[in-house]
């Protein structure tokens, strides 16, 4: 059974059609990347198959349950978690608590507990503190745990916002651009740091980038998009060669 | 100036680890009640004085509720004063039409309890759109709800319509509004320091993140609206029968917007702040009461001035270590502790 099921899904902006016919199929343990040139629908996709927008038209089933109308937490209880284009850190609160926020799902106390700290309050919290302060550790950035989430360097509030989206304990993860604003060095090590976290939080992941140094070094399938339609899908090599590619990138070949 | 801010730094020192001592809170309630008793039945403090502290605590309650809604979450909510009207009401009725008038002393925490519930119930209501709604438009929503309570109220004869209502007994003492003081700060203490009030935090940092990081936004809307206005119900209660009258116009956007000054006096998203906030406006009214109308163009221009030069209000964003919970005040060291151990332990 594929992962990520999406069939004919379409989604307009008024008039502007963002996503049109899209269809798509992901197997578990994936890594495709979506590429395209600017305003091709790539981050739409992420919102409709997040929940954050509801498709116009169209089913996308997450291992077999339908999503489309559900809100984006329920799509996060399933298994699907995200970062985003623009680093969206809760940027006040401490990077600890920015992780433990992402455990609100896996808190198992009622209101009534939390109000007058009692019941399974304090045992929960202490669980959660633990296992937010381990995935700190692993992500090593178990030193700044005090330290406002704002207030880090670029490329440590990427990594955060990794660790908070897996601390969901997703089953596919959403990068979005995860390379922006990075030098070829960094690119290099980014691409090492998602296989690791490929292998050891055996997830499915898809990928939105630019950089077409990172996706053609670790996607296992490419899908291009453009226009909010799919002109290409297959391997890196392919895509690579691929003229309608290079025409939706560059522009058409002018015969003089 | 040195010597002043090495004496200050140390004194801070001495004083948070005398509120980290486990029995500090215990000791200060039991001696703020005692003190209250003693105040309200040996007339230590006369009258006048009392008359303040009991709305100074009132006020407390109010800043402290409506901080959860306008600073934690970050929402701009107007409609306070309804919700305290639906309290103020509720509680009112009960004392005066309903509970036998030999039971009403004991029965008045019932009846105040009954006047919050009230109002939480009508927060629920008022939660519901504010799903769809954020900023500007839930102020509008709020600021719709405050005026359909003053309405609905002026209209109702059975209550006294826009003559009010009275006939309440002097039920809100001293040691009764310094119990329901100390609750609400507790309870919404208790509740910040959860994962619902982490969920209402991510909802003012970024309420598309939080949902997509699992938070049950809708959830925690409710949660926050339900107890912001059960306390507001509460503030309500102990008002009314502390001034023993209330009519509709005591309830309406004035009185809104004195509790909204008085949340970012002190400074959204903090218990200490809102206490300072409510202790500091209630009581400088008091002081410049002698200037009879000029108060009410001397404390806009404070308010002016305090957005100047402190736009986060005096403890904006920060939090009194007391009111932290040992528990979170501690726990990175902990969990540190716990690292190093399990190093040392492999090594």
């Amino acid at each position: 059974m594929p992962l990520l099921e999406a069939k004919h899904i379409t989604h307009r902006f008024d008039g502007l059609c963002a996503v049109d016919d899209f269809n798509f199929t992901l197997a578990p343990h994936e890594l495709v990347g979506i590429i395209g040139p600017n305003g091709a629908g790539k981050t739409t996709l992420f919102n409709l198959i997040t929940g954050v927008y509801r498709a116009t038209e169209g089913t996308i089933q997450f291992s077999g349950k339908e999503i489309v109308g559900q809100t984006p937490h329920q799509i996060n209880k399933l298994g699907i978690a995200r970062t985003f284009q623009n680093i969206r850190l809760f940027k006040e609160l401490t990077v600890l608590d920015n992780v433990r926020i992402a455990y609100y799902g896996k808190i198992i106390y009622s209101p009534l507990e939390a109000l007058l700290h009692i019941g399974r309050f304090r045992a929960e919290e202490k669980r959660i503190a633990g296992m937010a302060m381990e995935l700190l550790i692993i992500f090593k950035l178990d030193d700044l745990a005090n330290v406002a989430a704002g207030s880090l360097p670029y490329g440590l509030q990427r990594k955060l916002e990794i660790a908070r989206a897996l601390a969901t304990e997703p089953k596919l993860l959403l990068l979005d651009e995860p390379a922006a604003g990075m030098n070829p060095n960094e690119i290099i090590s980014l691409m090492e740091f998602i296989g690791w976290i490929r292998k050891t939080f055996s997830v499915t992941i898809i990928l939105i980038e630019h950089q077409m140094r990172l996706v053609m070094g670790i996607c296992e399938r490419l899908v291009v998009l453009d226009f909010g339609a799919t002109i290409a899908e297959g391997l890196p090599a392919q895509i690579q060669n691929n003229p309608k590619v290079m025409e939706a990138y560059l522009g058409e070949e002018v015969k003089i | 100036m040195d010597k002043f801010t090495t004496t200050y730094s140390q004194l801070l020192t001495r004083w948070h680890t005398l509120t980290a001592h486990r029995f500090f809170w215990p000791v200060f309630i039991l001696a703020g009640l005692l003190f209250s008793i003693a105040a309200a039945r040996l007339e230590i403090l006369d009258q006048y004085v009392q008359l303040i502290l009991i709305y100074v605590g009132i006020n407390i309650i109010l800043t402290v509720s409506l901080n959860l809604i306008n600073g934690y979450m970050g929402e701009f909510s107007v409609g306070h004063a309804g919700f305290m009207a639906i309290g103020a009401y509720i509680a009112s009725i009960l004392t005066v039409s309903v509970f036998p008038q030999a039971s009403v002393n004991f029965l008045f925490p019932v009846a105040i309890l009954t006047g919050g519930i009230g109002a939480a119930l009508i927060g629920f209501l008022v939660a519901i759109p504010s799903f769809k709604t954020r900023g500007d438009y839930l102020a509008i929503v709020t600021l719709a709800f405050g005026m359909i309570v003053k309405s609905c109220l002026e209209n109702i004869d059975a209550v006294g319509g826009p003559r009010g209502f009275l006939g309440m007994d002097k039920l809100t003492t001293l040691p009764w509004v310094f119990f329901w003081t100390v609750l609400s700060v507790w309870v919404i203490r208790n509740l910040v320091y959860s994962k619902f009030g982490r969920g209402v935090l991510s909802i003012r940092e970024d309420e598309i993140a939080a949902s997509l990081m699992s938070v049950n936004t809708r959830q925690v809307k409710i949660i926050a609206f339900v107890v912001s206005s059960f306390f507001a119900g509460i503030a309500g209660g102990l008002f009314a029968h502390a001034l023993q009258f209330i009519n509709p116009r005591m309830f309406d956007i004035l009185k809104s917007t004195d509790i909204l000054i008085m949340v970012y006096l002190g400074g959204i998203a903090s218990i200490a702040g809102s206490i300072l906030g409510a202790i500091i406006y209630t009581i400088l009214l008091e002081i410049l009461r002698p200037m009879g109308v000029w108060r009410m163009v001397l404390m806009p221009l404070m308010l002016v001035l305090l957005m100047i030069y402190r736009p986060r209000g005096i403890m904006g964003l920060r939090e009194a270590k007391m009111f932290v919970p040992l528990r979170d005040l501690i726990l990175v060291k902990i969990l540190r502790q716990k690292k190093k151990e399990a190093t040392d332990a492999s090594a």
